[in-house]
């Protein structure tokens, strides 16, 4: 009833009003405000998503670092003592980060060099193109752990077909996933055997790039070295600071195949019971990366607040790692005149 | 415009709805369980009272509606050790009309500790790693038990003494021993007889001696059989062990780390480290990468590959196993080799413990379960026949229904040994043990040059970390 007076009053008084400049600005802010509640409205499913999946958990973790926590009982405020502990007593954390940062300063620029050449090649490609790429990209389907199972068990020192082929040529091959010198780069062959999602990228890059460019250049007298280096590469150059940067983010969340590799090699196969043993990052720490002694800390040690903290390291490098690169790509991405 | 607001409205008050009705069904589903609370009331329910009833202790009733409630309950057993859980696990089910029991195994430590945090718990719950009862006792993971065992009178008299302090962690009892481990010493009698041995080595001296005389290496110098395997982590060389053989305490009197202040570790450890250096480090691993699988028939001491180890009683049944499968080696069984004479006849124990997480679906009738698989004696008797566990309980050590056997004997006698004992109970349970591991194979490896700088820095890492835990 109220409404209905409302509108009726409303609409008596519309003659004398609407033309006024007051209405019209009411008019214009009501609009205005109406696009705004629309706008926000449909973007809630995404406002309400982030904040619930990623900005609560941001800040519930930030909190929770300085807490002593179990998950089972209620959070205890300990100040910086976790970051204290990280920083100055916890000798597991050196090791991981070097391991971490080791992998990533070798696989990432191998599975780019190696992807790109991959896609080069068959780019090129005159027959087969299709069986190839399929060739190339299956491995990236293949499940982590069973990839990780089947190179731990081709690799075995002893029994493994790797080091028998080896062993057949007169070469002694290497002790691989048992040894704290080959177990890295073990994990390296991996993900560049692995590499096939970025290899499409690069592939799709490469097939993009427009052909005028490489008869411009023929003409101007370069070889295919040149064409690669002035044509392809600066044209390509947003692609491969993609792969880098989310190369180098994927290297400090490694866990999966050095967490499986670790514990396969450290013969824990088949007695799922017993992990008690498990000497963290099996062979002499060389598989302990930060993402599994994250893991360690707030899954197996019962110390959540401190597995909190070395998040928050983590997520400060990652951002740091980026942004660097980011900022440094200016020099060496051709953006088109692009921002 | 105003339709498209209120459609979106709508949805996002259906989407509000949906998530709160979400959070609540399922405490309400499980409160309203009457399969639950009822067949929870009978037995334990009732007498356990309101400490250990918690909700569903409070809410049993007397109604025999019939139901049959499942409980799940998980192992770390697998293949056919899990089979002579099943069986044990089936007879009791075949003589409650109102459970089934769902059995599980292969579960590991991981697993149960993310059980215990996501909420979606099993019944019951057992684990090798007594380690790790200072967490799971600590922090309340795994319901305390005494309530249950004083309304239902079960005493800790009724259990062998040294499964008793790794069920427990700062007096409060969440777990009961499923049967015991005890670490001896394994012998190949035929490469013994080959070799002129007779007697088991009884200290460390006989036991480098032995080793080196029963390796063999082929042309290129590769091991082919090797008299004992020194390395920490290869098999169940666990420290453990290796500190009742060394006669290496854990902990001072004040509480803090022992491994620098007793020299029985740097002893132990030198021997240690001249035994790998005599074999290579390098040969013991990969030897190790094709010795076989521990739990299985190509277990190297089944394949006459390795003539002496430390290992529990539980080879014996899988050595038996083995030889079912055509791989039979003679062989007898010892108390570990020690450090001090004095020592010799003692061993590590620990052994399986099992509780009810503190979010088990059906604790009462979980308690019944625990009740039947730690304090039964003919389920004890029918659980160590079959895994050749020591029993646990003072009465199923006497039972009619165990089977003789002469190695396995060997085990009884560690295990009721006076200097007998475990690794301590702390409340980071593994993360203590991750710390002394990573430090014994860094040491092995030769990655450590002095050893007494190395022993007391590890001794300031564990005593960090246990401050750290609080």
């Amino acid at each position: 009833m109220t409404q209905s007076t409302a509108t009726v009053a409303g609409a008596d008084s519309a003659p004398a009003t609407t033309n006024s400049p007051a209405a019209r600005k009411r008019s214009k802010r009501r609009a205005a405000w109406r696009r705004r509640g629309l706008v926000l409205l449909l973007m809630s499913p995404w406002i309400i998503g982030s904040c619930v999946f990623l900005w609560f958990p941001l800040i519930m973790n930030a909190y929770l670092s300085f807490t002593r926590y179990n998950l089972l009982t209620s959070p205890q405020w300990i100040g910086l003592s976790n970051y204290e502990y990280m920083l100055t007593t916890d000798k597991m954390i050196f090791p991981s980060v070097i391991n971490t940062l080791w992998f990533i300063a070798v696989s990432v620029p191998l599975r780019v060099v190696f992807a790109f050449g991959v896609a080069v090649m068959l780019a090129r490609a005159k027959h087969g193109a299709g069986f190839f790429r399929t060739v190339f990209y299956l491995p990236a389907l293949a499940p982590p752990v069973a990839a990780t199972l089947a190179f731990v068990y081709l690799m075995n020192p002893s029994t493994g077909p790797v080091n028998i082929i080896l062993g057949k040529l007169g070469i002694q091959g290497p002790l691989w996933f048992n040894s704290p010198s080959w177990s890295k780069p073990a994990l390296v062959l991996l993900a560049i055997w692995g590499m096939g999602n970025i290899m499409i990228i690069f592939l799709a890059a490469v097939l993009d790039v427009p052909t005028h460019l490489y008869e411009s250049a023929e003409l101007d007298g370069a070889g295919p070295f040149q064409r690669m280096r002035f044509v392809t590469i600066p044209t390509i150059s947003p692609v491969i600071l993609f792969a880098v940067v989310i190369g180098v983010i994927e290297g400090l969340q490694y866990f999966t195949q050095g967490f499986v590799a670790g514990a396969i090699a450290a013969g824990q196969a088949s007695q799922a019971g017993t992990i008690a043993n498990l000497e963290p990052g099996y062979p002499l720490g060389s598989t302990l990366f930060y993402p599994i002694l994250l893991y360690f800390n707030a899954f197996r040690y019962f110390n959540m607040g401190y597995a909190a903290a070395m998040a928050m390291v983590l997520l400060v490098a990652a951002f740091s790692f980026t942004l660097l690169i980011v900022r440094n790509s200016r020099r060496w991405v051709h953006t088109a005149g692009r921002p | 415009m105003t339709r498209l607001r209120a459609i979106a409205l709508l949805m996002l008050l259906i989407l509000a709805l949906s998530a709160c009705s979400g959070s609540e069904s399922t405490p309400d589903a499980a409160s309203d369980d009457p399969a639950t609370t009822d067949d929870a009331g009978d037995d334990a329910g009732d007498d356990a009272g309101d400490d250990a009833g918690d909700d569903a202790g409070d809410d049993a009733g007397d109604d025999d509606s019939g139901d049959v409630t499942n409980l799940v309950f998980w192992v770390g057993f697998s293949d056919r050790e899990f089979d002579v859980i099943q069986e044990v696990v089936d007879e009791y089910d075949a003589s409650r009309d109102d459970i089934t029991i769902e059995l599980v195994g292969g579960v590991n430590d991981d697993q149960i500790t993310a059980a215990l945090r996501a909420g979606d718990a099993p019944d019951v719950v057992s684990s090798f790693t007594s380690a790790n009862v200072g967490q799971y006792c600590g922090d309340g993971g795994w319901v305390d038990l005494k309530p249950y065992m004083d309304a239902n009178g079960i005493s800790e008299d009724q259990f062998a003494e040294p499964p008793m302090y790794y069920t427990q962690y700062d007096g409060v009892r969440c777990a009961l021993p499923m049967l015991a481990d005890a670490r001896g010493f394994y012998y190949n009698t035929d490469m013994f007889a080959e070799a002129g041995l007779t007697d088991p080595p009884k200290n460390f001296d006989e036991l480098a001696e032995y080793a080196k005389a029963l390796t063999k290496t082929d042309a290129d110098g590769k091991i082919e059989v090797l008299g004992f395997n020194p390395l920490f982590g290869f098999y169940q060389n666990e420290p453990g062990a290796w500190s009742v053989a060394g006669g290496a305490e854990w902990v001072n009197e004040d509480g803090s780390s022992a491994f620098s202040s007793d020299p029985a570790w740097a002893e132990v450890l030198t021997w240690q480290k001249e035994l790998v250096d005599h074999f290579g480090y390098d040969n013991l691993v990969e030897y190790g990468t094709g010795a076989g699988d521990e739990w299985s028939g190509s277990h190297a001491f089944s394949n006459g590959r390795l003539a002496m180890m430390f290992d529990g009683e539980w080879r014996v049944a899988f050595v038996a196993a083995a030889a079912e499968e055509g791989a039979a080696v003679e062989y007898a069984t010892a108390p570990l080799p020690t450090a001090d004479a004095d020592d010799y006849g003692a061993g590590y124990i620990n052994g399986t413990i099992i509780g009810i997480p503190h979010n088990s679906p059906n604790p009462e009738l979980g308690w019944e379960l625990v009740q039947y698989m730690a304090t039964d004696d003919h389920a004890l008797a029918m659980l160590s026949n079959g895994l050749r566990n020591v029993p646990s309980t003072k009465s199923s050590a006497e039972s009619p229904e165990l089977t003789d056997d002469e190695n396995f004997a060997t085990f009884i006698d560690v295990f009721n040994h006076p200097k007998s004992r475990t690794v301590p109970i702390t409340k980071v349970g593994g993360a203590y043990m991750d710390l002394v591991n990573t430090f014994l194979t860094e040491w092995q490896a030769g990655n450590v040059s002095d050893l007494e700088a190395g022993l007391a820095d590890l001794d300031a890492q564990i005593d960090a970390q246990l401050a750290q835990a609080g």
